[in-house]
């Protein structure tokens, strides 16, 4: 495997008054099922629908209802499991975490805290030419979603909308390998890629899909390797939990704040305090919930409403030969296959849409060539009009014969530029529109030998000049191209300057 | 085991049941003679039993990922003391 030759980045430190700090950073990512219907009900999990449209009694915990368990929501998240590359559990059981909150109206959460549907995985997180971090994934467990409370309606009053309540949320929790903010914010966008290519989340930080808590602590060098040699917790600082972030900034923002807090309190002599705190992006800074202290005794117990779930063996091969190439995989054949440098292979299997979409230019022509059209040209233009991929006025097959033009020798690069321009805003197909508008290169030397000798002879003062500096033979050169049109093969009016003048 | 009057107290305010002071007492005796019970149980040797959790051989029940409920707004509203413009209103709690 290629990811052999990753070399682990530094972790970050911050410098005390005394000496350095470091942070280690643990993540627990919730992540959206895609699905039609909840985990445990027959409601709609559609995003935008009226306030408790989509709710069931038993999303509601009307008395006398029982959840009855979405298989599809299960095998999504082995699905997940196994582009983690994790351990499935084939027994696995559904536990209730007790607390009261007015967007829970059961009282608890259908969750999964001592046998979760799936073990341990790890992800490889990137962050730049040859550096990542293998982030350990300790488990990830299957939990409904509570609904939402909005406060800011009425003075006095809370809003509640259960149609989120029951919606199955994947808890994806890593080991606490993570070392910097910038590594926590690759980490969950490396999570999104990976469920992004496997379908099973649709990665919507701003509805709420994708979000995270952060636990982070903070150590003296040397502390983490000891850690990591003995996995004894004790050589590490007091943790605290930044709760609910659905924003990449956010979570580096909190994070850099946090460890800062935390060494400040150390240094001055202080404890932390284990804790769950809230970060506020207006103030930038991270506070404490000590209101959910005491609520936080869970009272886990296996749920008597669900017996505990067995999966066969088979059913898990089926799943596990349905994966489509996960980004990892993808990169390392783009590289080897098509020679791509590790910073294309990464730009194009980002998202999975362009990377299908380079493949079909990149068929049966030069990988390199077509990875410069996709990523330069064709990536350039439609983030200049805010499009993705998929919006894309110009099909892989319109590319693909516009690179075919130039390697013909058909039209130049700079007139393929212009070529592209016009099938992008106004379609067509490009080898047409080339005869059509007159576009192709001048490639026979007998024109352009006559359009160099037109030039020479109109301008005996440069000849002179260009012959005592040849770094003139530049103008002539210009010259021609201008005369042409463009259209002249820049490569045979240098040849044929340089020979007209003797240098 | 025993438990006393703050343990019974805590548990109390967890479950959000009220429990006036007087009462306490023998809540906490309640309580103490239910775990004294399961402390009795604890003494049976299941070395290598698997813990039952259904007494005939049952699947877990499943289905497939099909809309079939939902859309009762008015329904789901029905028994909330207070509701506005779709949603149940409750007295603010904000963080």
């Amino acid at each position: 495997m290629l990811d052999l030759s990753y070399e682990a980045p530094k972790a970050k430190t911050i410098a005390g008054a005394k000496h350095d700090w470091e942070m280690v950073i643990g993540m627990e990512v919730h992540a959206q099922v895609s699905s039609k219907a909840k985990l445990f009900s027959g409601a709609s999990t559609q995003f935008g629908a009226e306030p408790n449209s989509n709710v069931s009694f038993v999303d509601a915990a009307m008395p006398g209802m029982l959840p009855v368990l979405n298989e599809f929501c299960i095998e999504q998240a082995v699905r997940t499991g196994l582009g983690l590359k994790a351990r499935i559990n084939l027994v696995s059981a559904f536990d209730r975490k007790n607390y009261f909150y007015p967007d829970l109206p059961q009282g608890y959460q259908i969750s999964q805290l001592y046998q979760p549907l799936v073990g341990e995985g790890e992800v490889l997180v990137e962050m730049g030419p040859g550096i990542a971090r293998r982030v350990r994934i300790e488990r990830i467990h299957v939990e409904q979603d509570a609904g939402k409370s909005i406060h800011d309606m009425d003075p006095t009053m809370s809003f509640v909308d259960l149609n989120r309540t029951g919606v199955a949320l994947m808890e994806i929790v890593s080991r606490p390998d993570i070392r910097s903010p910038e590594e926590a914010a690759a980490y969950v966008s490396k999570l999104r890629q990976i469920m992004l290519y496997l379908g099973t989340c649709d990665g919507n930080m701003q509805n709420g899909n994708l979000r995270a808590d952060v636990n982070v602590s903070v150590c003296r060098p040397g502390d983490y390797e000891r850690y990591m040699e003995t996995q004894d917790f004790s050589h590490l600082g007091t943790r605290c939990e930044i709760k609910n972030m659905n924003s990449l900034r956010f979570i580096q923002q909190a994070i850099e704040y946090e460890a800062r807090r935390q060494i400040q309190i150390l240094e001055s002599g202080g404890t932390v305090d284990q804790e769950t705190r809230l970060y506020d992006p207006d103030k930038g800074e991270t506070r404490s919930m000590r209101s959910k202290e005491e609520a936080h005794d869970y009272r886990y117990f296996p749920d008597p409403d669900l017996l505990p779930l067995e999966l066969e063996q088979s059913w898990v091969d089926d799943i596990a030969a349905s994966l489509p190439e996960l980004p990892d995989e993808k990169k390392a054949r783009f590289i080897a296959e098509y020679g791509l440098t590790d910073y294309d292979a990464s730009v194009l299997t980002a998202e999975v849409e362009a990377a299908a979409y380079f493949e079909e230019v990149a068929k049966g022509r030069d990988g390199k060539m077509a990875a410069n059209w996709v990523i330069n040209e064709l990536f350039g233009r439609l983030k200049k009009e805010d499009h993705d991929i998929t919006e894309s006025p110009v099909s892989p097959q319109q590319l693909g014969a516009i690179i075919d033009l130039i390697k013909k020798g058909d039209i130049s690069g700079k007139i393929a530029k212009e070529l592209f321009e016009i099938v992008y805003k106004e379609g067509g197909d490009p080898v047409e529109i080339v005869e059509q508008r007159g576009m192709k290169q001048v490639t026979d030397t007998g024109a352009i030998e006559a359009a160099v000798d037109e030039i020479i002879a109109a301008n005996p003062a440069q000849v002179e000049k260009a012959q005592s500096n040849p770094k003139l033979a530049g103008w002539f050169v210009g010259q021609v191209m201008k005369a042409t049109g463009g259209k002249a093969n820049p490569k045979a009016v240098n040849d044929i300057v340089k020979a007209k003048l003797g240098l | 085991m025993s438990i006393d009057e703050n343990t019974a107290a805590k548990v109390a305010k967890l479950a959000r049941i009220k429990v006036e002071g007087d009462a306490l007492p023998a809540l906490a005796a309640e309580f103490s003679a239910i775990l004294d019970f399961i402390e009795q149980l604890e003494e049976v040797d299941v070395e290598g039993v698997e813990p039952m959790t259904s007494v005939t051989p049952m699947r877990l029940k499943r289905r497939k990922d099909v809309v079939t409920d939902g859309n009762m707004q008015d329904k789901i509203l029905s028994n909330a003391p207070d509701a506005r413009e779709g949603f149940f209103a409750v007295p603010k709690v904000v963080e």
